[in-house]
């Protein structure tokens, strides 16, 4: 009886380690932070791998599944999922993380978002996001507060866990704190360098990090390179001497690399999401790789 | 297929901040998430109405169902006596109204207008909170029959439906009905996705059922297989059967035709440079036993089936083939059969035009040799891919 009794409470004991808490993200950086501020309470998968372009992401059954067994769903939110998300929500027989229900977060609210559109927007001016630039989590100060609105979302749905969430948050903000002084200094002396990238998702990078961006590879956001727009990117990189074209790794070079060769442009290669290689492991690295990466390109460049 | 990129766009004059901050799947206002630690200041979410003088009509239209029209114009140039489509037409535009009706449920309602008429295509309310892994639709639908009957004209790889759809499930429009759906997952081992789905429906279909009496009911059952192959490839799989009453059935006799039908896609999209390049598969393999008084050839059994590929050539390019066969449903020694190329050219993802030389061989003897161009354009919310 006693043995029983015994296994009982030993049974009781190991709960939480079988009772995770189920997070899935859009994106591998909201499941990097939420890895970070969870600790070993969460069980965390992110639907878009880093080097997958975001917008375009299939909705495939196989999401399905593991959304109906989420605790928690974190979006990028300003309609960045829309092409592939709300089916499957609908689908994922999981009330829990319908949009407006506790397992729903959606980690833009509280950021720092740019070009939110101030006139009427149309489509005429491509894929313009009526809400602002979704692409805002390459600011760590967003990561801040993403990684605040996860540890106060995970202890509102794990309450005995608010503890650990609490004392895992302040672990991560102490050393994004700490790596931000690294970044901030390492990329102190290209402060105000003018740089010209390939789609329009740099922007909360740009602002953190003090630099320019000046125009696009894409004559507008969607739409692929066009001959004569190219023609004005290439006068225009030759004119401001512009030294980088920042490119996503989902997006073909070839257009960067032609208007490279004809400017002395460096074409870099920048990877937006956790993933995008695997030495990109969780949200800090991602800077790591990103800034060295910039640094390494900015070498002999003036 | 996933050309269509998260976006969404104005609705006309109204689309101000508050109509705009409703996105494809009228999401319910931003709740205020519990915002954390005190230290970070953060903006309460304001109030839906942001301008003083406006603020009463775009209060009042804050729940409105997001919509959108997709406009479906084609061309055929050609010799054809069996199909005789028109020259020029505008043979679709279809009107989309979707929205959350209340903490349960969402409704979707694709009005679909021909240049003289309309018709409910789907009207449908689905219960996305039910228990024990239920997902449940009701209102008149496209019947879960296969995979392109699914689909909406507009989503097909093609201009035209293939022949099985036209000869077997009663028309280019296929089958659709008016009843029941109710879906539920299969656990499976090794992250397979499966869902088996059962459904209800007033035995009346255009071209396929009819019902006489309220007894009258058509089924359908539909079970899919879906597994990642790999990070690029999956594979699609589904097992369909329906049956209901057919149009040769008397007062005294129930006359039943069944329908059965396999239906599979390989896809395979590298996801780092998906965007530009990809391929797919499709096929789709039918059988319809109709059973007919004997003076109308006594009970007909036909087969169908078309196979269909499609490859990415560049982000906005995309070419195809497809082979189709198909017995007629009410004589199953008639047999027709065609052949398809196709090119499809996207200026982006809100447009999209494309070219088909189709070759048809209808039982008879007819052979019809056509050329068909397609336009279609879509305003409004923006809609999820269809996959």
């Amino acid at each position: 009886m006693k043995k029983h009794s015994m296994a009982l409470a030993a049974l009781f004991l190991a709960a939480p380690l079988w009772a995770k808490v189920q997070v899935v993200s859009s994106l591998q950086d909201f499941a990097s932070i939420a890895d970070s501020v969870g600790g070993d309470r969460v069980e965390t998968s992110g639907l878009a791998r880093g080097y997958q372009d975001p917008h375009f992401v299939d909705a495939k059954p196989s999401f399905i599944l593991k959304l109906s067994r989420a605790d928690l769903l974190i979006v990028a939110g300003l309609e960045l999922e829309i092409g592939y998300l709300p089916p499957l929500i609908d689908q994922s027989r999981n009330d829990k993380i319908h949009p407006g229900n506790a397992g729903y977060l959606d980690a833009s609210i509280g950021c720092d978002i740019l070009q939110r559109p101030t006139t009427q927007v149309t489509r005429a001016m491509g894929d313009v996001h009526p809400y602002g630039n979704p692409h805002y989590w390459t600011d760590p100060d967003n990561g801040r507060v993403i990684a605040r609105a996860i540890a106060a979302k995970l202890a509102e749905l794990d309450p005995s866990g608010k503890a650990a969430y609490e004392k895992n948050l302040a672990a991560f903000e102490a050393r994004l704190a700490e790596k931000e002084k690294e970044w901030n200094a390492k990329m102190a002396p290209y402060a105000g360098t003018k740089i010209v990238t390939f789609h329009d998702s740099w922007p909360n990078f740009a602002k953190h990090f003090k630099l320019a961006i000046v125009g696009h590879v894409e004559p507008k956001p969607g739409i692929p390179p066009t001959p004569s727009h190219t023609l004005e990117i290439i006068n225009l990189i030759k004119a401001q001497n512009i030294p980088l074209i920042v490119i996503e790794p989902y997006f073909d070079s070839k257009t960067p690399k032609s208007i490279a060769a004809q400017t002395g442009a460096t074409v870099l290669t920048l990877y937006p999401s956790v993933g995008g290689v695997p030495e990109i492991k969780d949200y800090f690295s991602l800077f790591d790789y990103d800034i060295n990466a910039f640094v390494g390109a900015m070498k002999g460049k003036k | 297929m996933t050309i269509w990129k998260p976006i969404a766009l104005s609705l006309g004059v109204f689309a101000a901040t508050a109509q705009i901050s409703r996105g494809q799947e009228a999401t319910p206002p931003p709740q205020p998430t519990p915002v954390p630690t005190a230290t970070a200041p953060e903006p309460t979410p304001a109030p839906p109405a942001p301008a003083a003088p406006a603020a009463q009509s775009q209060a009042s239209n804050y729940f409105n169902p997001s919509i959108s029209v997709i406009g479906n114009f084609l061309a055929v140039a050609g010799k054809n006596s069996v199909e005789n489509l028109p020259n020029a037409s505008l043979r679709e535009s279809e009107v989309a109204l979707q929205a959350i009706v209340d903490p349960y449920a969402r409704a979707d309602f694709f009005l679909s207008f021909s240049e003289t008429s309309v018709e409910v295509e789907e009207g449908f309310l689905t219960f996305t909170s039910l228990p024990a892994g239920l997902l449940a639709k009701v209102g008149k639908m496209r019947v879960a029959f296969g995979k392109i009957n699914t689909l909406h004209l507009h989503v097909l790889p093609w201009p035209d439906a293939p022949l099985p759809i036209v000869n077997l499930l009663g028309g280019e429009e296929g089958w659709k009905s008016t009843g029941v759906s109710i879906a539920r997952l299969i656990p499976m081992p090794a992250d397979i996705f499966s869902e088996l789905t059962a459904q209800v429906f007033r035995g009346e279909a255009e071209g396929l059922f009819q019902a006489r009496k309220r007894s009258d009911i058509a089924y359908n059952g539909h079970y899919r297989l879906f597994r990642d192959l790999s990070e690029a490839t999956n594979l699609d799989l589904g097992f369909s059967y329906g049956a209901g009453p057919n149009a040769t059935s008397s007062d005294e006799t129930r006359r039943w035709t069944k329908l059965e039908a396999i239906d599979f896609m390989l896809r395979w999209k590298p996801l780092r440079t998906g965007n530009y390049r990809s391929a797919s598969l499709r096929g789709e393999l039918f059988r319809s036993r109709r059973d007919q008084p004997e003076d109308l050839g006594g009970k007909q059994t036909a087969r169908g089936w078309y196979l269909s590929g499609e490859y990415q050539l560049a982000k906005r390019w995309f070419a195809g083939a497809r082979i189709e066969s198909s017995d007629h449903a009410d004589d199953g020694s008639k047999r027709d059969t065609g052949q398809a190329v196709i090119l499809t050219f996207w200026p982006s993802e809100f447009s999209q035009v494309r070219g088909e030389l189709r070759r048809r061989r209808y039982a008879g003897g007819v052979t019809a040799n056509e050329a068909l161009l397609q336009l279609q354009f879509a305003i409004g919310a923006h809609g999820a891919h269809p996959f």
